[in-house]
């Protein structure tokens, strides 16, 4: 496609949050007329220049043009009015009403009929087919939404998109929740826009898709610009490499583990939910520390908290230790020794009114009440305050006291505090979800200690992780999920970057020249 | 430094209502000097007893994140049920006039039991059907005044007040032992149990958990379902024998007992430091908060303000409370 004039040009742009610099010079530059591929790992930067553009957030630094003028996009309907739109990853249209409304929500039209003004459906009907027409989307105006399949519902807001008048529609993983011919009928519609002079900006973590559908390709990594390269100049490899291409440094306590026997067996497992994981085997030794990689919507998640009981299982088998089990609930994941250490520290691990000492005795004084009470029934101050001060001690909490609220330590001690709760119980198998995210270098390395400890008395430990030098750096082995599939595992001597990113992005097993079976 | 700030803010917060209270007591005082005294704290504290049983059951609700509105209504159909059951064998006008003379003991379990059925019914609706509580406990609300209706609209009795108890069940209510009334030993000896419960076992402890953060309390191990069960059943039970008291307290029983008591002891719960949002919550400052409620009725009764002008300043001292509440939890998450 020979379209050389810039629709949008996105320089120098920096964005800081508290802690965090997620865009650090990043440049995007768009021509009408092509799709254009927006790519990096998780945390890269991507979503944030994408709220950038779309008006959500405000650049530190920078300037963006639209058609070569410079423009300042405050919210999200100026973004829109001055013609980008974005297709957000997660779809939130207005449910309870029907198609040709929710294209036009804040701009109905009126007719004016004894001097009042009433929506015009007749006009917003056919304004709404002729666009539809435009598009070749066939969908009934006036069907609800809530009985629109997720495809139906991405169309109806592309289309809402191009009736703002367009000019750059931002697509954030698009086929993420689509099939395969669904998939097909988005990219003949990208196809038609594009020949209308529309700019498509593709977010995919699917490199063959790219590789397939797009013009240009755009890499970012820790908020800073790679790269833009013409698509046909590149491949698969060379894209992954550009993603990846970085330093690893030595934060890690170098773990030499010798496994031991199968402890945790899974196999087969599907989950009950639609489209979370189908068909995971995997087996987990004594003395080892699993990871395991994937992007976002990989189901990695979904899949250890169905093992942790807190999600419905449709079919397949965990063994532990040899033995079938049924775990239907946390209650039971506990009683097995099992311990799940939360993604969402606020949402699922601490309890924020409640003292340090309460939030980690929590677990322990459910599942062992004699621990506490001695049989009487009633508690025992002294037991708790010796438990929670033990492990206040060992895993160095740093709290005023006690009897502190937990809400008032930093992100850090909080989940330290949240790791002790689960080592009060003790467990053989400790899953650990994205453990170090937004911790402090210093309690970050205190929880891989913990982990090579528990490790070397025999215990297990699984850990995801979308930090690459984490994983690497931790893991004996590397489980990689894509799309709720399980597309390979990977040995220590056989980790690389490349590797885990291409298995992250492609799940098909049988392509996957890296897939090795379970030992 | 900005700790010790902190301090002084949390202070100024906790103690505003108080302050308050304070105020009021004095201002009445002035108006009319004979409120200080035995006789005035006697009955304010006899008047406050069946209160504080509801308003210690709408606590367990507060505490574990739920809310309660059916208290009231569960208090005016356990003082007609249990009412109903303690009448004299030669009352004239007897709701089962077939029926001899019972233990005492019967209507005060009747009452309990009503309670913990309805209390059940909320549970299950709530923790079960996730039926928002606000609205389950709406739902049962009606339900339990409809039942009560039906109940004491029951031929030969069609809606005519309950009396003529046996002795044994008034001097529940009226009775007095060294000089203090029954009702106040009851009601005291209730906060200590409440307060055990919550302080000293794993259920109290797993109460606050759930209503701290209900994911995470799932996420260890706890039985959301079955506290939040439990906690509906203690409430219930607590308001049912609130409604036996009341039945004994006042010699009758209408349909219309217990009419907004729940409204009451949310109010108190708030005011006595709960934290709306649930995970907050004792037993002294739910009596604190009774307490500051019936002395305001009263008081503002004894200095001849009409009632009415009760239900402006306690609705003023909701509004107040709540809004400091939420500042004082707001700013902290």
């Amino acid at each position: 496609m020979e379209a050389t004039k810039y629709v949008l040009e996105m320089k120098h742009i920096c964005k800081s949050f508290p802690g965090v610099k997620a865009l650090d010079d990043a440049s995007l530059t768009v021509r009408a007329g092509t799709v254009h591929a927006l790519m990096g790992e998780n945390g890269a930067g991507k979503s944030t220049l994408m709220k950038c553009a779309f008006g959500l957030y405000q650049p530190d630094e920078g300037e963006i043009r639209i058609d070569g003028n410079v423009v300042s996009l405050p919210t999200p309907k100026s973004a829109m009015l001055q013609g980008i739109s974005m297709i957000h990853q997660e779809l939130n249209p207005i449910m309870t009403r029907n198609v040709m409304e929710n294209i036009w929500v804040g701009r109905v039209p009126y007719k004016k009929v004894a001097g009042v003004h009433w929506a015009d459906d007749r006009k917003m009907f056919q304004d709404t087919q002729k666009l539809f027409e435009d598009l070749g989307i066939h969908i009934d105006p006036k069907e609800k939404v809530s009985n629109l399949s997720v495809s139906h519902c991405q169309l109806l807001e592309i289309a809402r998109a191009v009736s703002y008048g367009a000019k750059v529609i931002i697509m954030d993983e698009p086929t993420s929740s689509l099939t395969e011919t669904e998939s097909e009928l988005l990219f003949a519609i990208i196809k038609k826009l594009t020949a209308q002079g529309v700019a498509i900006i593709y977010i995919s973590h699917k490199i063959e898709e790219v590789l397939d559908i797009t013009d240009e390709v755009t890499v970012l990594r820790d908020g800073q610009l790679v790269g833009n390269w013409p698509t046909k100049e590149l491949d698969m490899d060379s894209i992954v490499s550009k993603m990846v291409g970085r330093d690893m440094t030595n934060r890690f306590p170098k773990p030499e583990h010798t496994p031991g026997e199968v402890f945790l067996e899974v196999s087969h497992l599907t989950s009950a939910v639609p489209h979370s994981f189908t068909d995971i085997s995997f087996a987990l030794h004594r003395g080892e520390i699993l990871g395991i990689g994937g992007l976002v919507g990989a189901q990695r998640t979904e899949l250890m908290e169905s093992i942790f009981g807190l999600r419905p299982i449709a079919s397949g088998t965990v063994r532990i230790d040899g033995e079938e089990v049924k775990i239907g609930s946390p209650q039971e994941a506990i009683r097995h020794k099992i311990a799940l250490l939360t993604e969402e520290r606020r949402v699922t691990g601490i309890i924020p009114m409640l003292s340090v000492g309460e939030n980690i005795v929590l677990a322990n004084q459910t599942a062992n009440h004699k621990r506490y009470t001695g049989g009487t029934g009633f508690l025992n101050y002294a037991a708790r305050t010796e438990d929670a001060q033990k492990y206040v001690e060992s895993l160095s909490i740093k709290t005023p006291g006690l009897k502190t609220q937990i809400q008032y330590l930093s992100g850090g001690n909080q989940q330290k505090a949240l790791l002790g709760r689960w080592m009060l119980l003790e467990p053989d198998i400790l899953i650990m979800d994205e453990p170090t995210r937004g911790i402090d270098v210093g309690a970050k390395y205190e929880i891989y200690c913990l982990m090579e400890e528990m490790v070397q008395n025999g215990k297990c430990v699984i850990m995801i992780s979308s930090e690459m030098p984490e994983l690497m750096g931790m893991s004996d082995r590397i489980m990689v999920m894509c799309e709720g599939h399980l597309s390979g595992i990977l040995n220590r001597d056989e980790v690389s970057d490349e590797r885990i990113m291409y298995l992250a992005s492609t799940y098909e097993k049988g392509e996957s020249e890296y897939a090795t079976e379970k030992r | 430094m900005q700790l010790k700030n902190g301090k002084i803010k949390d202070f100024m917060m906790n103690y505003a209502l108080y302050l308050i209270m304070l105020l009021i007591v004095i201002i009445i005082a002035i108006i009319s000097p004979k409120f200080i005294s035995i006789r005035v704290f006697r009955d304010i504290l006899t008047q406050s007893s069946t209160r504080m049983l509801v308003a210690l059951g709408c606590m367990f609700i507060i505490v574990s994140g739920s809310a309660d509105l059916s208290g009231g209504r569960v208090v005016g159909l356990a003082a007609v049920v249990s009412g109903s059951l303690a009448q004299q064998a030669a009352y004239a006008n007897k709701f089962w006039p077939e029926m001899g003379e019972l233990p005492v003991i019967v209507p005060v379990l009747a009452s309990v039991l009503v309670g913990l059925l309805v209390g059940a019914c909320n549970g299950y609706a709530v923790a079960k059907l996730k039926v928002p509580a606000f609205l389950a406990t709406l739902g049962m609300q009606m339900i339990a005044y409809g039942v009560n209706c039906l109940y004491f609209n029951k031929a030969p009795n069609n809606s005519q007040p309950l009396g003529g108890y046996q002795e044994a069940f008034g001097n529940l209510g009226t009775g007095q032992i060294m000089g203090i009334p029954i009702l106040v030993i009851i009601a005291l000896a209730l906060c200590a149990i409440v307060w055990i419960i919550q302080t000293r076992t794993c259920l109290g402890r797993e109460i606050f958990a759930v209503g701290g953060n209900a994911n995470a309390a799932k996420v260890s191990g706890i039985n959301v379902f079955k506290i939040l069960m439990i906690t509906y059943m203690l409430a219930g039970a607590l308001y049912g024998f609130a409604g036996c008291l009341e039945a004994a307290r006042t010699g009758s029983a209408t349909s219309s007992y217990g009419l907004s008591y729940e409204l009451d002891a949310i109010a108190s719960c708030i005011v006595g430091g709960c934290s709306a949002s649930g995970g907050i919550g004792s037993v002294p400052g739910v009596i604190a908060g009774v307490l500051i409620f019936n002395i305001i009725n009263y008081g503002l009764t004894f200095i001849g303000l009409s009632s009415y002008w009760q239900f402006v300043v306690k609705g003023l001292i909701i509004i107040i409370a709540v809004a400091i509440d939420v500042r004082k939890y707001a700013g902290k998450n």
